[in-house]
């Protein structure tokens, strides 16, 4: 996308991540929308349902992400109405590879896509600008993920429960809220799992606190 | 006017005979039964299946006009009726499949497919300018999770699962064969035994003399990939066709009049 439009636009750069547990992912992203300094939405809802048990989390440029995930539901939708049965995680994550790779050149989008199906259990790929596809069991993204790869790969380790993954994942983006300036607001989390979704959000005042500041 | 009976309502597809029938898609089926016999079965761990390919001359390759595709790496097919119709419905199910791996990045589910392939075939009876494919085929495939699976399409664009089914001309013979096999408890190698046993039982030596067995077979044994039985099983099946399902029969399978 070229950067010298004369409109600015909204961008969701942030902090975004996904964790697979035994039985299901857990995600979680900030809720900060910038236009250039200023905060057009300290509110956002950056963990986007594609499907029943098939959500996407979004940074990048929002009116993109926006899209491709409204373009991305209507395929699976109609894809899991042809197949009747639910859709897999890994043909969620390959329709929008699909879509990131083939207009890498117009578009600005990082995608982490999480959810659980019958076949695999909890599962969480990653998207990247560029339209690659990786299945990882931890991934991060955003402009705000830089800060936290070190806590990752000393907190994380693999068969965690879900309140473990739960308390990862809130740790980990309010130490990147603290530090990157595009990132901020309340922590959207959501746990994904046969049984269904759980969505929940902790406010500013409730954030785990990293400094005595 | 020749031929029994269905008057003018029987010379394009887009005509419905008074009793409501359409008689084009009858007159396809009956190709297929006028070709050899091909049977496919499902047992608890994949799917076998087995082909009575007459050999209308001694100057043919051996193994040539196969009538066992391969559409995936997961999935079979064999088929009964016009034979070149049936090769351009084998590129039918495979670009089916290539395109579902490309959109959606796994394996074609086989009902899905068969689906796909039938609304193929059932386009081609709607329509009088167009003739409907003169072949039926079976679907066969094993997969990681959805375990084996078996369909079989016919002219009229209509498909079903099954545990085990029969096309062709002995096709009401083998059917009976088949239902005394208690395939949910057999493995595959169990089964290719049966298979050829039950070929060999429902060739008719007086009208048709020699005849080649084609086997194929996919499922765990395979790893879940469809090719054809190897020779050594497959030489072992037939001994044990011969000395069950009939006399008379030279080693290669060929009788000698």
């Amino acid at each position: 996308p070229t950067l010298y439009s004369a409109n600015w636009m909204q961008f969701i750069t942030t902090t975004i991540m996904a964790v697979e547990y035994d039985g299901g992912v857990v995600i979680g992203a900030d809720s900060r929308t910038t236009t250039g300094a200023y905060i057009a939405n300290r509110v956002t809802d950056k963990l986007t349902p594609i499907h029943d048990r098939i959500f996407c989390c979004r940074s990048g440029s929002a009116a993109d992400t926006q899209a491709i995930a409204d373009v991305v539901t209507y395929q699976l939708g109609f894809h899991s109405i042809e197949l009747d049965e639910a859709p897999l995680v890994q043909t969620a994550a390959n329709l929008f590879k699909a879509s990131c790779y083939r207009y890498r050149e117009e578009l600005m989008a990082g995608i982490i896509v999480a959810g659980w199906d019958k076949r695999r259990g909890g599962q969480v790929y990653t998207v990247p600008v560029g339209g690659m596809l990786v299945r990882q069991p931890v991934s991060v993204g955003g402009s705000g993920s830089t800060y936290i790869y070190g806590y990752m790969d000393s907190n994380y380790k693999p068969n965690m429960t879900k309140d473990q993954c739960l308390r990862l994942v809130s740790g980990a983006l309010s130490l990147a809220m603290e530090r990157d300036g595009s990132s901020g607001g309340v922590v959207r989390l959501a746990a994904i799992s046969e049984t269904g979704v759980d969505r929940q959000v902790i406010l500013g005042n409730q954030l785990p606190k990293w400094s005595t500041a | 006017p020749p031929g029994g009976g269905s008057g003018t309502y029987d010379l394009s597809a887009s005509t419905f005979s008074p009793d409501g029938r359409v008689f084009q898609v009858e007159y396809a089926m009956k190709a297929v039964e006028n070709s050899s016999t091909a049977i496919g079965i499902r047992c608890k761990d994949g799917v076998v299946f087995g082909v009575e390919k007459l050999i209308l001359s001694k100057l043919y390759e051996q193994g040539s006009n196969k009538r066992i595709f391969n559409v995936d790496r997961h999935v079979g097919m064999a088929v009964a009726g016009l034979l070149a119709d049936a090769r351009s419905l084998s590129e039918v199910a495979r670009e089916e499949a290539s395109n579902f791996r490309s959109n959606y990045g796994h394996n074609i589910p086989l009902k899905y497919l068969s689906e796909r392939v039938a609304m193929y075939v059932h386009a081609y009876t709607l329509y009088s300018a167009v003739r409907p494919f003169g072949c039926s085929f079976i679907l066969g495939s094993y997969d990681q999770d959805d375990g084996p699976q078996l369909y079989m399409v016919d002219p009229s664009g209509i498909s079903f699962g099954y545990w085990g089914c029969a096309i062709g001309k002995a096709k009401q013979a083998a059917k009976t064969e088949i239902e005394k096999l208690q395939m949910k408890d057999m493995t595959c190698r169990e089964l290719v035994k049966e298979v050829a046993k039950i070929i060999y039982i429902v060739h008719d030596e007086v009208k048709d003399k020699a005849f080649e067995l084609e086997l194929s077979w996919v499922g765990e044994v395979t790893n879940g990939k469809h090719e054809l039985v190897p020779k050594d099983i497959r030489v072992e099946a037939e001994k044990y066709a011969k000395f069950i399902g009939c006399d008379g029969r030279t080693e290669d399978g060929y009788t000698t009049l």
